[in-house]
């Protein structure tokens, strides 16, 4: 017998042919990409990014000059000498609350419609589970799923501040304005997120109502939204928090809210008003932001 | 047999029904005053002279703006859009990575040995708390204040987008890499590695994926983000919608939509398919 010689085998205190899948399993090591091989793709996506970063800052012509010069300093030091004192009147106070509270309304109530609005939305936007009285569960396909999901998208892709500026046309300057907005974007998200979650719900529960011979709607109500309810309602009040924070600057553009406070203000120059609103919004995203996050770890623990 | 294990014939009617009806009713009674307060009265969409100004602009949309010369404008601004968003994010990269090592408690030295040390705590935790008050302002509200400072154009979109992001960017870089498994890079450390190495070699390599997926999907909500901002004349589609919208063009309004959906799901599809990529 010629030939390389297993050295191994020839021991004798191991067992011959050892099991391989006794060796301890180390994972894969994922070793990163060549980045400086033509041959890579990663040295093409970082090539790409490079000359999309400086196309950027050569076609923008920002006028850094302007920005870092003495006078640009000396302007932005005034401009901010000017918030100081910040208006602490008891009327303007007032005034605060109100608008604190108006857009804490508004996104309440933005949310609660798109929260219906979404769930109205889901059942067409999924395959229901059930909804055929097939036993293997073949969901049936109906011709609504498509169109329902292009218009949630197209809900979804106008940023609620431009739905604000649309909407002023038909529901006037105020706080309504905003409120449909807020409602308009956010049903095209929950729209999203409710359906999928309702697509990916346990269908056990639903064909067994189904196979009984209950009606579709009626399978939705006692089988599947029981289910799924939890997590919509968990992304309701995830919605909830991000449309608090949005609400704050909706009225920019006149919509209602500390947002309009803000551009009245600040277009009058009044600097100790702004300054005050200014308080006000980063107050109230704080405490949003403090709250969400306390919640959220204490229903973790 | 059990008469609790009978078969019972199915109720004809809910059972639970008079509970849901009082639940409902109550977040009705709830919603009321939310909507007194937001001055909430959807009849006034459906009043006639609101109905035909409404009726007239809609109508308007069609068809939408396609001259060659508006549409040059269009795709010049589009670019803007993704420019400012891709410089801002420039910019917030270049504020957020030395705030994330100078304050991440991952690459603590002396939290090595127990807890970290008094003064290194609390300075880590003062560069946490800048960069949730840099995140806790609205990128809009930057921009209204740039605006102020360096005039109308892109120049204040950048900024604002840069230093929103850069406290967003900041703060989930830090929580990413405090996530990870710590093991490696104390060893490194332990072993008398500096802290860039084993940053390098122990911190970077395990949690590379998810950092360049952050950082990707942040760029994807900054194009979104900085179309809003051109409604503050930080220039960009925003602007150019802002000015059409005002001067009630509703063919110019609707060819812009129409285009900024098309970046967003273009921006989308690129995002989602970068970070399928990485895993």
């Amino acid at each position: 017998m010629d030939g390389p010689v297993n050295v191994e085998s020839k021991l004798p205190d191991r067992p011959p042919n050892r099991p391989s899948n006794l060796t301890p399993q180390i994972p894969p090591i994922r070793l990163p990409p060549p980045i400086f091989s033509l041959r890579s793709r990663a040295c093409w996506f970082a090539l790409a990014l490079a000359a999309l970063v400086l196309a950027s800052f050569w076609t923008l012509n920002l006028q850094w000059g302007q920005f870092l010069s003495l006078d640009a300093a000396r302007s932005m030091g005034r401009f901010v000498a000017e918030f100081y004192p910040p208006d602490t009147s008891p009327a303007f106070l007032k005034k605060l609350a109100l608008a604190t509270i108006e857009t804490l309304a508004m996104s309440a109530l933005g949310t609660a419609m798109a929260a219906v609005a979404g769930l109205l939305l889901c059942l067409p936007a999924s395959r229901l589970p059930g909804s055929s009285a097939a036993p293997g569960g073949q969901a049936e396909r109906t011709g609504f799923r498509m169109p329902t999901r292009w218009l949630l998208n197209a809900l979804r892709s106008i940023p609620e501040l431009v739905w604000a500026a649309l909407l002023l046309i038909s529901a006037g300057l105020g706080p309504m304005a905003g409120t449909l907005a807020l409602a308009l974007h956010t049903t095209g998200v929950l729209g999203r997120l409710f359906a999928e979650s309702v697509e990916n719900a346990p269908p056990g529960p639903a064909l067994a109502l189904r196979t009984q011979g209950v009606g579709r709607f009626r399978v939705f109500l006692y089988a599947t939204l029981p289910q799924v309810l939890p997590q919509l309602l968990s992304y309701t009040l995830y919605r909830w928090e991000n449309n608090i924070r949005a609400a704050a600057v909706l009225g920019v553009v006149g919509a209602g809210g500390l947002g309009q406070l803000l551009s009245f203000h600040m277009g009058l120059f009044q600097m100790g008003k702004t300054a005050g609103v200014l308080a006000a919004m980063l107050f109230l995203v704080v405490l949003v932001d403090g709250l969400s996050h306390l919640s959220r770890r204490r229903l973790t623990r | 047999m059990n008469p609790a294990l009978e078969a019972r014939p199915a109720p004809d009617r809910d059972p639970a029904w008079a509970g849901r009806v009082f639940w409902w009713s109550l977040a009705l009674v709830l919603l009321w005053p939310l909507a007194v307060a937001t001055e909430f009265r959807p009849w006034v969409l459906v009043e006639p002279d609101n109905l035909k100004v409404t009726a007239k602009f809609v109508q308007s949309f069609f068809p939408p703006a396609l001259g060659a010369e508006f549409l040059g404008l269009v795709a010049r601004e589009a670019w803007r859009t993704v420019a400012i968003a891709t410089a801002g994010m420039t910019l917030a990269l270049l504020l957020a990575v030395p705030l994330t090592l100078l304050s991440t408690s991952a690459l603590s030295v002396s939290a090595l040995s127990g807890r970290m040390a008094r003064a290194p705590f609390w300075f880590r935790q003062a560069l946490r708390w800048l960069l949730i008050l840099l995140r806790s302002v609205p990128e809009l509200v930057w921009a209204l204040v740039f605006v102020r400072v360096v005039g109308l154009g892109p120049t204040a979109g950048v900024l604002a987008i840069a230093l929103t992001y850069g406290g967003m960017l900041g703060k989930v870089y830090g929580e990413i890499l405090e996530s990870g498994e710590a093991h490696p890079t104390q060893t490194l450390m332990r072993n008398g590695s500096g802290r860039l190495q084993a940053l390098f070699y122990g911190l970077l390599p395990q949690n590379a994926a998810e950092l360049t997926s952050y950082t990707v999907y942040r760029w994807e909500c900054a194009i979104r983000s900085s179309v809003v901002l051109g409604f503050v004349g930080a220039g960009g589609l925003g602007q150019q919608l802002d000015n059409s919208m005002k001067m009630f063009n509703g063919g110019e309004v609707a060819t812009i939509l129409l285009v900024f959906m098309v970046l967003v799901a273009l921006a989308d599809t690129l995002s989602a398919g970068l970070r399928k990529a990485l895993g």
